[in-house]
């Protein structure tokens, strides 16, 4: 294999990728380029982008044996990479902090995020808050319902939040949206997409941004394991984290790259956000890639218990890689995702966030196929607070909230309602 | 020969400036959209451009994007707007009808097929809105063996290198997107978009019509003093959907009443 050298320069992988949008946007994309390409290498750059990683981000994250689980599964060893120790709590950050430096470069002094679960809004809002940048974003409404914890974070950091209504009021929905915003205030707005999709350089810049989490594994494997790991697993929604991963060991062809996508209630209930396994290639959000659609070319609505992976396209550059046979893509149930969250918490002592929990729980059924010399390393993306309102509904248990709160929901079911209504409001 | 092509040119005879109305097939109604069409060409429609609805419209406003929403829910496919620009042929030879859309369900039916059945159901041209001329080269070649004319946007942003390559490609007229947003939004400045429009006529050899942000006769009015055309679209699929929930099947007649006051004010 030649060494990897994509995308080219009009941002194609292969057949995926490329700058499909509006006339309106290419000027704003051109410019976005020509900065990029500028500052990609520039030495003042990259100091002030290594600087805040490991000061603001406390970076590097480390690698995790996790031992007593690889025991239990009597396969192969599992190893865990810790962006969820990052500040804010996942990797996300890693690529708003080179966005927001660009965008103090090029002289925005507002910036915009789409966001789904909340974890690139509330990324983008803190980073804003660093380096005193007005921040909008976009959320559908049906997200900033099941959201309400990240709401409110991103409202204490000082960001605006938008609800959107349009379309099915999700993410991508959230996109279109900000997208319409970069339209109509190009001149003094910055866009900070939170992953790997979107009209080039978008593709290309975030991995870049996200590829320390690789690049970091390989100068840590060898003292961790001994040696790089047989496999890299990562989920896949837009595939930041799952990017950000590969990237480094694309070259290293004996290094199996494995990409876990949400397959919901079964990759044949319709009810999924599987794209690269389900989808079939056409345009959306400025790029080619894989999109779960009908047969008249309309997006169709997906489901996955974690809303970060709940998404109907996917990076381009996933795309190419699985076309090309590099990297391989399965898919993990909200029940068997459920399920690694629990055992992750009580035999390793780390709650993982429920899309994570995807690659753990892929990473377990490999393991036990495997003998006990080889290795797996999983990308353990984010931590899993933001989760705990789903998982304790999943379970069926009571979530603590406040008195108020409680009495609400009591409220809510009694015939006396109006009377504790009452009482409430006193 | 093209009937765009043949209509910009009677049009420049008589030295008038192209109306070229927007509605978005399928709403208020699927059935509503043929009576439509025809009641636009009645008004004075020169073109008539026939919104394709796609789940994800990016560069469109809340009204256009309303609009697709519903006609979605009354099951509006590109399959279905083919036949309803087949039916129009019908009882029209003249008008030309221009597609306008997304890639999305282009690319589902696969593009070779689509542009043989948008020739065959009698389509003029095509505006891909997420297809720029970087992405767009052949399909445009596609087209162009079917003498279907690939319309392109420009916008205020659009450097002289872009309207050269715009130029290139483009057949039966560009599309000047008059401001800085989504289709239906704010106030347009006539004397930037005289300026541009201006620009733009040197470098590019088809004619050029100016659309976003023009919402009643007036502005048709002076926009059209300085543009081969003006694009209307917002504002009547907004008055279309009025008139429809006034009334199911009066939009119609509604928009050729209005159409026909734009009309006037175009050509006063």
């Amino acid at each position: 294999m030649n060494l990897y050298d994509l995308p080219d320069a009009r941002g194609h992988f292969g057949q995926y990728g490329g700058t499909f949008v509006a006339e309106t946007l290419i000027q704003a994309l051109d410019d976005l380029k020509a900065h990029y390409a500028k500052y990609q290498h520039d030495a003042e750059f990259r100091r002030e982008f290594e600087y805040e990683l490991k000061h603001f981000v406390g970076r590097p994250s480390p690698i995790y044996h996790a031992k007593r689980w690889s025991e239990q599964l009597g396969g192969a060893q599992i190893y865990l990479k810790r962006e969820d120790l990052n500040h804010t709590g996942a990797h996300k950050v890693n690529n708003c902090i080179g966005q927001a430096l660009l965008a103090k470069r090029l002289g925005k002094p507002r910036v915009i995020a789409e966001t789904g679960a909340g974890q690139h809004g509330v990324a983008t809002a803190t980073v804003a808050a660093r380096y005193g940048l007005e921040c909008v974003v976009y959320m559908g409404s049906e997200d900033v319902k099941r959201q309400a914890q990240n709401v409110y974070r991103m409202k204490l950091l000082g960001a605006t939040v938008v609800p959107v209504e349009s379309g099915s009021k999700t993410l991508k929905d959230a996109l279109n949206e900000a997208l319409r915003d970069w339209v109509t205030n190009v001149d003094n707005t910055f866009y900070i997409i939170g992953t790997v999709a979107g009209p080039h350089p978008y593709p290309m810049m975030v991995r870049d941004f996200q590829s320390i989490i690789g690049e970091e594994c390989i100068a840590q494997m060898p003292e961790m394991a001994g040696r790089q790991p047989d496999a890299v697993l990562a989920c896949v929604g837009g595939g930041s984290n799952a990017m950000g991963i590969f990237y480094p060991y694309i070259n290293h062809e004996n290094v199996r790259l494995i990409g876990v996508e949400a397959a919901g209630e079964g990759l044949d209930s319709g009810k999924h956000s599987a794209s690269l396994t389900k989808g079939v290639p056409g345009v959306l959000h400025g790029n080619r890639t894989y999109l779960l659609q009908d047969e008249n070319g309309q997006i169709i609505e997906t489901h996955s218990v974690s809303a970060g992976l709940d998404y109907p396209g996917v990076g381009p550059e996933h795309a190419y890689l699985k076309d090309i046979g590099r990297a391989e893509y399965v898919g993990i149930t909200d029940d068997e995702a459920l399920k690694a969250f629990h055992e992750c918490c009580r035999i390793e002592g780390i709650i993982p966030a429920l899309e994570s929990s995807h690659a753990i729980a892929y990473a377990t059924k490999l393991a036990a196929t495997m003998s006990k010399d080889k290795v797996l390393l999983v990308n353990l993306s984010g931590r899993g607070d933001k989760d705990m309102h789903t998982v304790s509904m999943k379970s069926g248990l009571s979530f603590y909230c406040h008195p108020e709160c409680e009495l609400g929901r009591h409220a809510a079911a009694s015939p006396n309602k109006e009377q504790i209504v009452q009482l409430l409001k006193r | 020969m093209n009937r765009i092509n043949s209509t910009f040119t009677a049009l420049k005879t008589n030295k008038r400036t192209a109306l070229i109305p927007f509605i978005t097939a399928g709403d208020p109604s699927i059935e509503s959209t043929l009576p439509t069409m025809h009641a636009l060409a009645k008004a004075g429609a020169d073109v008539i451009e026939l919104g394709v609805p796609f789940s994800d419209p990016m560069a469109d406003g809340p009204v256009i994007q309303r609009s697709s929403e519903r006609a979605l829910a009354k099951g509006m496919s590109l399959k279905k707007v083919l036949a309803v620009v087949a039916e129009f042929r019908k009882t029209n030879a003249t008008t030309p009808v221009v597609l306008m859309g997304y890639a999305n369900p282009i690319e589902a039916m696969q593009r070779e097929h689509f542009v043989n059945a948008a020739a065959d159901a009698g389509v003029d041209g095509v505006l891909v809105v997420d297809y720029p001329p970087e992405e767009a080269d052949d399909f445009a070649a596609m087209l162009g063996k079917r003498d279907l004319a690939p319309i392109f946007l420009l916008a205020p942003t659009s450097t002289s290198e872009r309207i050269a390559a715009v130029g290139r490609l483009a057949r039966g007229y560009v599309y000047y997107v008059s401001l800085r947003g989504v289709t239906g939004a704010g106030h347009l400045d006539t004397v930037e978009v005289a300026a541009k429009v201006g620009e733009i006529k040197k470098i590019v050899p088809v004619p050029v019509g100016v659309g976003f942000g023009i919402r009643d006769g007036e502005t048709a009015r002076r926009v059209g003093k300085v543009a081969d055309a003006v694009v209307i679209g917002s504002a009547l699929v907004q008055g279309m959907f009025g008139a429809y929930e006034k009334s199911a099947g009066d939009e119609a007649k509604f928009a050729e009443q209005w159409l026909s006051a734009v009309r006037r004010s175009l050509d006063a």
